[in-house]
């Protein structure tokens, strides 16, 4: 950490650098950022926005469950819980004909309402209402070594298994074919998916994590024709966003996370207009 | 068995010697039915049609031989050169139906995601582009390794589909109703293809079609299938076979009868 304290102080030679949290937040960005964008990529070619979503919205009841066992820090059982929840989401898929928008739809309310009202009890749910909004800013240390941890950990996977999630994300039928075993895939995707966004919760916020993993995404597809300059889009943006966002929120006083979607989704806007030209 | 006759097979290109057979093949899910007692034998070079009504089994089968579903029975596939009984390498090319609508995959994203380790969102080798370039050229696609799936048109896509399920090369090709839905060009131009590629390669071809005018200028055999083998034989025989009216009903008959001349009135001209 020493180091890239003092590489800050090296680079940045402003006030908003000199504050040890900015220092914190910018290397947090850094991490996000691009973990966020290559996973939003393929959550975005598998149609899985809404799964990503359900995922965020459950850890209300993660948190609720952690706070009932009595835990402080409520984060591992928010990742085991949304494990679970992945699990049992991605095999109602091949268990039942049911449209898998209409259940993940009720698992996504029903978690919602059971987190409130477990928190809500006694009235004490104001002060979780840091995991709505997020704080960024709050970002320790040793937050940050769990989420180099979990960087690496993705790139990792996705160095191992990127063509298969990518087969799986063109044609299932296809994929199957070429001999992928197409169930084990989705459910590691969707498991490495719920881990990852329950990770950055408390730092993005329920509310608009899903924005951030899919905005960038969904920007990037706008305005490239491959799969590598997707993905070197949706990081530059994430990057981007993330720095001008952090920024933004220093001088306007603002919550981090929200500003950061909101860059994001200028970059979207951007995209959009600007995708006629490259169809 | 399939060597008994060596001598005066080797003449032809396809070598006619190395097979497929499908032994006592069933399939039941969840206590159902779907496919019993079907033997099948195909050589290499021999483009099967397998048609028959809707629920007759016909997909079904595929994904068995595939090894999506269990089945029972065996699937066994012959070697010319040793006469030894190994498991097919299959190839198969999907129906044109959800195919990664709007993202930004190339032609050559698919292929390098098929045939090799290393990501695809690094860039592809030198050595993949020109692997990737040789595949297409064999269904006259060379020119689209740089194009989106999405901006492809329904024939194209099918051709690079068809492309993709040749490398590795298979012993066996599936194809599930491989041109449903696309213009007549795109269709004509797929099935000259598919001609070609089963007189210079040693592969069979199981193809499932409901155009049945199709299926007669093309393929040489047609086995009409509901749960199990109806009738196996040429177009002529099949076509002509009371049994085709049980199973599809005379109605449905006598309309494809009027595309059938039509088709081999006009037939050659195109083939």
């Amino acid at each position: 950490m020493e180091v890239w304290y003092s590489l800050v102080d090296g680079l940045f030679p402003f006030t908003w650098a000199q504050h040890m949290f900015m220092k914190n937040a910018l290397m947090a960005v850094l991490l996000v950022g691009p973990m966020f964008a290559i996973i939003g990529t393929m959550v975005v070619n598998n149609n899985m926005a809404f799964y990503s979503d359900t995922i965020g919205h459950s850890a209300l009841t993660g948190i609720a469950i952690g706070v009932l066992l009595g835990f402080g820090d409520p984060l591992w059982i928010m990742v085991i819980f949304s494990t679970i929840l992945a699990l049992i989401i991605s095999s109602l898929k091949f268990f039942t004909t049911a449209s898998t928008d209409t259940i993940i739809g009720s698992v996504s309310a029903t978690m919602v309402a059971l987190g409130i009202v477990i928190l809500s009890r006694g009235g004490g749910f104001a002060k979780y209402s840091r995991f709505l909004i997020g704080d960024l800013l709050s970002i320790t240390p040793n937050e940050l070594l769990i989420l180099t941890v979990a960087f690496v950990g993705v790139l990792i996977l996705w160095a191992i298994m990127f063509n298969k999630f990518l087969l799986v994300s063109v044609n299932l039928s296809l994929a199957r074919s070429r001999g992928i075993p197409v169930r084990l895939i989705e459910i590691i995707f969707c498991v490495a998916t719920a881990v990852i966004v329950t990770f950055s919760i408390q730092w993005v916020g329920i509310l608009i994590i899903n924005s951030f993993l899919i905005l960038p995404a969904a920007a990037a597809r706008n305005i490239t024709r491959n799969v590598r300059q997707y993905h070197l889009v949706a990081v530059l943006i994430t990057l981007a966003s993330g720095i001008t966002g952090l920024l933004c929120s220093y001088y306007l006083a603002t919550a981090t996370g929200a500003t950061i979607v909101l860059i994001a989704a200028l970059f979207y806007l951007l995209t959009f207009v600007l995708k006629p030209r490259f169809s | 068995m399939p060597c008994s006759n060596a001598i005066e097979k080797q003449q032809t290109k396809a070598c006619g010697l190395c097979c497929t057979l499908l032994e006592d093949f069933g399939v039941k899910i969840g206590g159902t039915e779907i496919l019993r007692d079907v033997n099948l034998h195909i050589h290499c070079g021999e483009l099967l049609a397998l048609v028959g009504p809707n629920g007759a089994g016909k997909t079904t089968l595929l994904k068995a031989i595939l090894g999506e579903i269990p089945h029972t029975g065996w699937l066994r596939f012959l070697d010319a050169s040793n006469c030894q009984a190994r498991k097919p390498i299959v190839g198969y090319v999907p129906q044109k139906i959800d195919f990664a609508a709007g993202a930004p995959v190339s032609v050559l994203d698919l292929f390098s995601a098929a045939l090799s380790a290393r990501p695809v969102c690094l860039g592809h080798s030198r050595r993949m582009q020109e692997r990737t370039e040789a595949c297409l050229l064999r269904v006259r696609a060379d020119h689209l390794l740089k194009r989106r799936l999405s901006d492809l048109s329904g024939g194209e896509l099918q051709r690079v589909l068809l492309a993709l399920a040749l490398e590795p090369k298979p012993d066996l090709l599936l194809m599930d109703e491989p041109v449903s839905g696309i213009d007549v060009q795109g269709r004509e131009m797929f099935y000259e293809i598919v001609s070609d590629l089963r007189r210079n390669y040693d592969l069979s071809i199981i193809l499932v079609s409901h155009d049945l005018a199709l299926v007669s200028q093309y393929a040489e055999r047609v086995v009409l299938l509901n749960k199990t083998v109806i009738c196996d034989g040429t177009p002529g025989d099949v076509f002509s076979d009371g049994r085709i009216n049980l199973v599809y009903g005379p109605l449905y008959m006598e309309r494809a009868e009027g595309k059938l001349s039509y088709a081999k009135r006009g037939g050659g001209a195109i083939a």
